[in-house]
């Protein structure tokens, strides 16, 4: 594919470097511990205050696949992949010749040059930076591994002294990281020092793009998705994890049974004065999703907050029971990290492509109620909004995370949360209150939003019903007439469709002049908004909107009512997004255009701005 | 659904239990199965099994798949909440439920094709996980509700109604769960009311999952002459060596102590299995010993029933998990959100 790239943000070209405005790429080895060194230099970055990003390119491998780490630097925020890389650190040689190919002219490679490169390598219009890394710490460590090892500490050093990356500043971080482990600590600044000093001493102290620090992340953190999802499982009271492990949702439960073991154990002294560690938890790793959802499903209809998390190829198996679910309204908390499908497809590539399958998930009539977060901070926030969603509607609810979401670091706002925030638990009545109304109709007695009360199993001597999946009347009762039976689904139907109003409301950004509405969801944020930027700058100004909750509320419609035309931007091949807002939100489709990218790489804000320009052509001559 | 109409003045005095409950406060609805379905039988002893142990009807908790099997659920103790789920879902969704709240008494039921196809890596697990549970599987030797098809459970040779021999060997959920490291294995026949109930007396006073199962013969698909799951070959190849007495916590134990040396088995919830009868040598407390022997009986062709293994030692899921002992359902929001501060705390290693 060929790659334009866009102007840089800071266009300065009397020879003064670009300040915070440039992106970096490391070509590694799967397996050979360059994470921590990419992960070091990310996280210096952001200490230093200048607003950055993080993107983890990675094959379904434990080791030796090609393996490769960006990182955005930009004053602006704009946190999309760039695909115009200034240095290449190219420390595979598998891939050298891809990897030295996509350099823009005038890029810097930085290569370990203990062995020449290959002369059909070298190219006359990039700048190759030698640092003889495998010699360095040859000499400098013993032993294989922590030889291979240290070789990525030494090249981050290098990297640091290149673009200017306070040594105070890392020196902190290590010691943060190594706090438990001096003799790890001491290796790791060693290393990095031997890279650093030596580029000092050998490579050019100025190159065209540098660090300045800042106060640009000021009030930040740098999390994935994933521990977000999980801290917000964790604030929102779930008791009850049940998971089967898969990329690139694995981390969700790990990170929820971390938290579990930090905040949920409290010490019990037994009678014979003993004392010991109790949990306020159970994580079940489940035989399979199904049984996870399953999991879940028994937890909630016995009044707990459970949920589990996955990905598509987990979905896929939890369909029979999201069915379950939605016909006997039981809550269900399903978060989905999505992957690129069909089938195992890409597991460690990202895709949008589980919008439909989750919206009418199962068989028969049904329909589910979407989160679609877009950064980790709203993975927290969305996390706590599932559970309260799902009690109050007594149905499944799905998080529709991804894998750059969910895995990649973002820089967001610090997470806030309110210590006056009470679950909202639904409609479940207790013996008092069924003996003050007299009765208890588990699916009748709806109320203005055609929720029906519930009852938990095993705490009170009233009130006990009978949960069946088979068709059944607003008593509870089986049946096969067919009044009794549409009655309930009726409800069931309107009872989703009211939830919209509880959903997050769509984020909407206008611009004078625009006739022309950009929608997209989740983690496009970044691309679309940094392209809308550029387009206005050129003189095309357009409106946006971020969807954020299926069903639509009524402000999705009035924005797309609003505008002559919209272009729906995600990241599958069925454009699914546009297909639900044509179905479910009664819009003619000839008013949806489509940007799609589905190639398993988060989608860049060059893909949206050549496809804005080949829809916004299309609208011309019309 | 049809339900019983209790009469309001009871004709003679009906025998209470220690919480001033009679039987019928532990029945259902009115079972929709064919008359003389094995099923049926079963749900009676359960009945009476409840009952006989005083257990508040409000905390038993009643789970199960997809099956005529599975329905059993709504025909006891309708004071109970229940759960007639998925075709072999039973297992994993009594889990959560057990997670929740480990202070009720999971009655699960299923059948043959419930948890020996479509559920049988769910049962697998259930057993390996020891959710603290009576797990029943109703075995016919065949789907009834889908009207005949033969269960992985039919033995080799056994006979459908109007068609051929089964030619695939049989999953035995006894051979199974004892290989699993099930620590409760029992097989019974639901004809067989007086050794049924002090099994399942004992399997609710089991500290884990209790498996029992108990052949129960399809009238209508799978109890003709050629079958060995009819009621006909069960009475005619029935080994009944294994059988137990159950007695009750808080009552008189001494006076009832065996002098011939018995084995006696005391169960986690206080109760006492008494062993009535025993083949020489068979230690129901040693699974060597009870796979050998139930091994050599089919060899035989014959099926042993009775509680062919208990294991009071091994752990339950939740004290393998450590879980506190107030129901995960029951602790307050406060005790499990870490509030404001602590997310400021926790956010400083993001920085
Ligand atoms: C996913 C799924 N597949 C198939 C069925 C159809 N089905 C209902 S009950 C049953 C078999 C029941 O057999 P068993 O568990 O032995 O119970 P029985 O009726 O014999 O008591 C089948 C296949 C179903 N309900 N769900
Ligand atoms: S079909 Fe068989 S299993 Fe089902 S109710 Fe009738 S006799 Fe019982
Ligand atoms: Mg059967």
């Amino acid at each position: 594919m060929s790659v334009q790239s866009i102007a840089p943000e800071d266009s300065r070209s009397d020879g003064e470097p670009r300040i915070n405005d440039f992106s970096l790429k490391f070509a590694n080895v799967n397996g050979t511990g360059s994470a921590s060194a990419n992960n070091l230099i990310l996280r210096a970055i952001f200490r230093m205050g200048v607003p950055v990003s993080g993107k983890n390119l990675f094959p379904s491998n434990i080791q030796g696949l090609p393996t490769w780490y960006e990182i955005r630097v930009s004053g602006k925020g704009h946190t999309s992949r760039s695909q115009r890389y200034d240095l290449m650190v190219a420390m595979n040689g598998q891939t050298y010749t891809e990897d030295i190919g996509q350099l823009a002219p005038g890029g810097y490679v930085l290569y370990d040059s203990t062995w020449p490169l290959p002369a059909t390598l070298l190219r006359d219009d990039v700048n190759f930076l030698g640092v003889p890394l495998a010699r360095l710490c040859g000499d400098a460590f013993s032993g294989p591994r922590e030889r291979i090892l240290m070789k990525n500490i030494a090249y981050a050093g290098a990297v640091s002294y290149l673009i200017g990356i306070d040594p105070q500043v890392l020196a902190e971080l290590l010691e943060e990281s190594y706090s438990g482990n001096q003799a790890l600590r001491d290796s790791n600044q060693k290393a990095l020092r031997l890279g650093y000093d030596y580029a000092e001493e050998n490579l050019p102290a100025a190159l065209p793009f540098r660090l300045e620090a800042g106060t640009g992340t000021a009030g930040k953190i740098l999390i994935d998705g994933n521990t977000a999802t999980a801290l917000g499982c964790l604030y929102a009271g779930a008791t009850v994890a049940a998971w089967y492990p898969i990329t690139p949702a694995t981390s969700v439960a790990e990170n929820f049974h971390k938290l579990c073991e930090r905040y949920r154990r409290r010490k019990v002294t037994l009678a014979d004065g003993t004392v010991e560690t109790r949990n306020d938890f159970v994580i079940l790793q489940a035989e399979d999703e199904l049984a996870a959802l399953g999991m879940v499903i028994g937890a909630s209809w016995a009044g707990a907050r459970a949920f589990t998390s996955t990905s598509g190829p987990g979905i896929s198996l939890m369909n029979e029971l999201l069915g379950l679910a939605y016909y006997t309204e039981i809550p269900a908390v399903v978060i989905n990290v999505q992957r690129t499908g069909p089938s195992t497809g890409m597991p460690t590539r990202v895709q949008q492509a589980d919008l439909l399958e989750c919206a009418y998930a199962s068989h028969g009539d049904t329909k589910h109620i979407l989160l679609l977060p877009a950064d980790p901070r709203e993975c927290f926030e969305f996390a706590v909004q599932a559970f309260d969603l799902a009690e109050r509607f007594q149905t499944p609810v799905m998080m529709l995370s991804d894998l750059d979401i969910g895995m990649n670091d973002w820089a967001v706002d610090r997470f806030s949360w309110d210590d006056g925030y009470r679950p909202d638990r639904g409609r479940v009545l207790t013996d008092a209150d069924i003996r003050k109304l007299g009765h208890f109709y588990r699916y009748g007695d709806e109320d203005s939003e055609f929720v029906t009360p519930r009852t938990i199993p095993g705490l009170s001597e009233h009130g006990a019903y009978f949960t069946r999946g088979s068709g059944h009347d607003r008593y509870g009762l089986y049946t096969e007439e067919a009044d009794a039976y549409a009655q309930v689904v009726d409800r069931l139907a309107k009872k989703v469709e009211a939830s919209a109003a509880h959903l997050p409301e769509p984020v909407i950004r206008m611009q004078d002049g625009a006739t022309v509405g950009v929608i997209t969801m989740g983690s496009c944020e970044g691309a679309v908004l940094e392209a809308l930027e550029a387009l206005s700058a050129e003189g095309t100004p357009l409106d946006y909107m971020r969807v954020r909750g299926f069903p639509f509320s009524a402000s999705v419609r009035a924005f797309i009512d609003g505008h002559e035309r919209c272009v729906v931007v995600e990241q599958n091949r069925d454009a699914q997004l546009r297909s639900l807002l044509i179905l479910e939100a009664g819009v003619d489709g000839r008013r949806l255009g489509s940007i799609l990218s589905y190639g398993g790489l988060p989608i860049s804000a060059v893909q949206v701005i050549e496809g804005a320009r080949r829809e916004i052509n299309q609208t011309g001559e019309q | 659904m049809p339900s019983i109409k209790k009469p309001l003045i009871p004709l003679a005095a009906m025998p209470k239990n220690e919480i001033g409950l009679t039987i019928r406060d532990y029945e259902g609805s009115m079972s929709t199965l064919c008359a003389g379905c094995g099923h049926d039988s079963v749900t009676a002893a359960i009945v009476r099994a409840l009952f006989e142990l005083s257990v508040p009807p409000h905390k038993v908790v009643k789970m199960s798949g997809i099956g005529c099997s599975s329905k059993t659920t709504a025909y006891f103790d309708s004071a109970a909440h229940g759960f007639n789920s998925a075709h072999g879902r039973m297992a994993p969704i009594a889990t959560g439920a057990n997670a929740a709240n480990r202070d009720a008494l999971y009655v699960g039921i299923s059948g043959d094709g419930d948890s020996l196809s479509i559920g049988a890596g769910h049962m697998v697990h259930a057993i390996r996980r020891n959710v603290h549970m009576i797990y029943v599987i109703e075995n016919n030797g065949v789907y009834g509700l889908t009207k005949g098809q033969f269960s992985a459970s039919a033995d080799i040779g056994s006979a459908a109604k109007h068609g051929e021999a089964n030619t695939v060997a049989p999953v035995d959920p006894v051979m199974l769960a004892l290989s699993l490291g099930a620590s409760f294995v029992a097989r019974s026949f639901s004809g067989d009311k007086e050794q049924l109930v002090p099994i399942l007396k004992a399997a609710a006073q089991h500290r884990g999952l209790a498996l029992i199962d108990v052949i129960s013969p399809c009238v209508q698909f799978n109890n003709h002459y050629g079958s060995t799951k009819s009621y006909r070959y069960v009475r005619e190849h029935e080994l009944r060596e294994i059988d137990p007495d159950f007695i009750d916590t808080g009552r008189e134990i001494v006076a009832d102590l065996p002098r011939d040396g018995a084995l006696m088995v005391a169960m986690h919830d206080g109760g006492l299995v008494r062993f009535r009868t025993l083949p020489a040598e068979y230690d129901p407390t040693d699974r060597e010993a009870a796979m050998h022997y139930v091994n050599q009986a089919h060899a035989r062709g014959e099926i042993p029933t009775g509680l062919l293994f208990v294991d009071e030692s091994i752990p339950d899921v939740h004290e393998l998990n450590h879980t506190s002992e107030t129901p995960l359902v029951e602790l307050p929001f406060d005790e499990l959100c870490p509030g404001s501060a602590e997310l400021e705390e926790f956010q400083q290693s993001f920085v």
